[in-house]
């Protein structure tokens, strides 16, 4: 045991972080799969305005409900639109509501847990508390109140997202904050006359960031989920837009004429929500051993 | 004991009246008149009027929480915009759906879950065990909408094995079968995964060892020392998986039209029929905080160690 932490750390030395990174995820395959597989789904949403075969909304008038053929490798839908490149736009929804709901939810649960975490107390029990109040709702439940007050839209899912998410966060930041707060170096910085931002920005936020990093991309899967289901539901991304959400609904609309919208509507959530869990299990395995236990 | 579940209860309450309390605020801070959203662009000023009195939209907001919390207090929980019967009798009637399709799920996912998960930690890294990891992290991969709806699409569509919609008559029929599939089947990858890993710590631990030496047969080591124990976080993940439960719940009864709680929230959102969503919110969050809380208690009963930090 002993012997292999010794190798780790002369690898650490002689390859640089990243490459120290990429080593121990080559040695991980099911985190190789994963990683795969994200870069699969990042590259295809990328580059979805390119690749697509057909305009995901351009509707043919002959070809409705097509199963799999070399011209519709997914078949199409009622309307006659390809079915395969709905898919590809809709990988690009589900990333840009997760990208932007996380930067959200991370950048509000990063302040709000810093000030829980070093603030004054009864400031850390107020927001405790607020943060309870929120966590106490169902997430999809919350997602339906919203969706009622605020009408369905991209915006509303990013939204309910942020907001569910930002007391996970805050308070993950806030433990680490009270970990790291009566360190002796943040002591001594303080007695050299640090002020309060320059201890939270400069020695605090550093150990605070890397283990929220990792607790957020395994969220990732957690987000397409719940973007999908709204969607499908008629409450997310408006038609006709294309997202996986949309394309089931359109699918279980028709689903005793043809099964091949639902089948492979369903089909990219499971590969996301895999790759996704595959990627942020092995890198948290990598990077902070002890989160491990959290599940 | 008695103080930590005072403690429990008590918290439990004012989370509930803090989330309520939230909700009302939320609805109060949208631009835009509810009464208008409901009646539609069409309606003339009065009818506006005389919805917002009946409502208690015309009140402060602290009056509105007042009066809602104190009418909550009897049983009131307003009354349905839309067809004017009361929200709690609505809610009500279609409570137990959700429940049994719930409970159905769990139980049938526990049944499958603990045998699976302790077969593993016994028998490490054999090609069942290895069978089991896989099924398990691909079946929780499978989001409960889609798990319905492929199953909607083999079972009943492809195979016509069993209904593919509605209730049926009373609760337990075969049309609970595929509800309840859907909705337990990723639990059952969940708690195999739990009990395998609580399972191999707990073997691992000195008073298991010391029954091993003492020659006590490995069944009875087993279940009778190691089980009780291994099962601990899984109570924990039930507690703390309601909400996930819920979902998809509200997933599987869209997906299967089954009538239920979900399938009477996303009706009235669509309807923006506030009481009836309010209604379900509180019911629902109302089971959620005390299944957590339920879970806390089971904990603290079963671990004494858990009761010391509270």
């Amino acid at each position: 045991m002993s012997a292999d932490a010794a190798a780790t750390g002369q690898r650490k030395l002689t390859r640089g972080a990243f490459g120290q990174i990429w080593y121990q995820l080559c040695r991980d395959p099911l985190g190789m799969a994963g990683l795969v597989l994200v870069t699969l789904m990042i590259g295809s949403a990328i580059l979805a305005s390119w690749i697509v075969p057909y305009d995901p909304n351009q509707i043919l008038v002959g070809d409705k409900l097509a199963a799999p053929s070399m011209a519709h490798w997914m078949g199409t839908d009622h309307l006659g639109r390809d079915v395969l490149s709905r898919v590809i736009m809709g990988g690009r929804i589900a990333l840009e509501v997760a990208l932007a709901s996380l930067a959200a939810a991370l950048s509000a649960g990063l302040v709000l847990g810093l000030i829980a975490g070093y603030g004054p107390r009864w400031l850390d029990n107020a927001l405790l508390l607020a943060f309870d109040a929120v966590r106490a709702f169902p997430v999809i439940v919350f997602a339906l109140a919203v969706v009622t007050l605020l009408g369905p839209s991209l915006y509303t899912v990013i939204f309910v997202v942020a907001i569910t998410a930002i007391p996970i966060y805050a308070r993950i930041v806030r433990t680490q904050t009270l970990a790291v707060r009566n360190n002796e170096f943040i002591l001594a910085e303080r007695s050299m006359g640090a002020g309060t931002v320059r201890i939270l920005g400069m020695h605090i936020l550093p150990n605070v960031v890397g283990p929220l990093l990792i607790l957020a991309s395994m969220d990732v899967p957690l987000i397409i989920t719940l973007e999908a289901g709204l969607s499908f539901l008629g409450l997310g991304v408006r038609p006709p837009t294309p997202s996986w959400g949309t394309i089931l609904n359109d699918g279980y609309n028709f689903i005793r004429n043809s099964p091949w919208p639902v089948v492979f509507g369903g089909v990219p959530i499971v590969v996301a929500t895999l790759g996704f869990t595959f990627l942020g299990e092995a890198l948290r395995d990598i990077f902070d051993p002890k989160l491990r236990k959290d599940l | 004991m008695w103080f930590y579940l005072a403690r429990r209860i008590l918290l439990a309450l004012v989370t509930l009246v803090l989330a309520v309390s939230l909700l009302h605020v939320m609805i109060r801070a949208v631009p835009g008149d509810p009464a208008a959203i409901i009646l539609g662009p069409r309606s003339t000023p009065e009818q506006r009027e005389h919805l917002r009195e009946r409502m208690g939209l015309d009140q402060p907001i602290y009056v509105q929480l007042g009066i809602y919390f104190a009418d909550l207090a009897h049983g009131d929980m307003g009354e349905d915009v839309i067809t004017g019967r009361s929200v709690s009798k609505v809610v009500f009637e279609q409570l137990p759906y959700t429940l049994v399709l719930i409970l159905t799920s769990i139980v049938w996912a526990v049944a499958l879950g603990i045998p699976l998960g302790c077969y593993s930690a016994v028998r490490r890294n054999t090609l069942i065990d290895r069978i089991t990891g896989v099924l398990s992290v691909s079946v929780i991969a499978v989001p409960a909408f889609v798990m319905a709806l492929y199953s909607l699409l083999v079972f009943a569509v492809a195979l016509n094995w069993l209904p593919a919609t509605g209730a049926g008559e009373g609760y337990f029929n075969s049309h609970l079968v595929l509800p309840a599939f859907a909705v337990g089947v990723s639990w059952v990858g969940y708690i195999a995964r739990v009990v395998r890993a609580s399972m191999l710590e707990v073997l691992g631990e000195t008073h298991v060892r010391m029954n091993r030496a003492f020659g006590l047969p490995g069944s009875r080591i087993v279940f009778r020392y190691a089980l009780p124990l291994a099962i601990l976080p899984t109570v924990t993940l039930i507690g703390v998986g309601m909400a996930y439960l819920l979902s998809a719940a509200v997933f599987a009864e869209i997906v299967f039209a089954r009538p239920g709680i979900g399938a009477l929230i996303v009706d009235a959102v669509g309807e923006r029929n506030y009481p009836i969503v309010m209604g379900c919110v509180v019911v629902t969050t109302g089971l959620f905080v005390i299944a957590t809380a339920l879970a806390d208690l089971v904990n603290a009963l079963l671990d004494p160690r858990a009761r010391e930090g509270m």
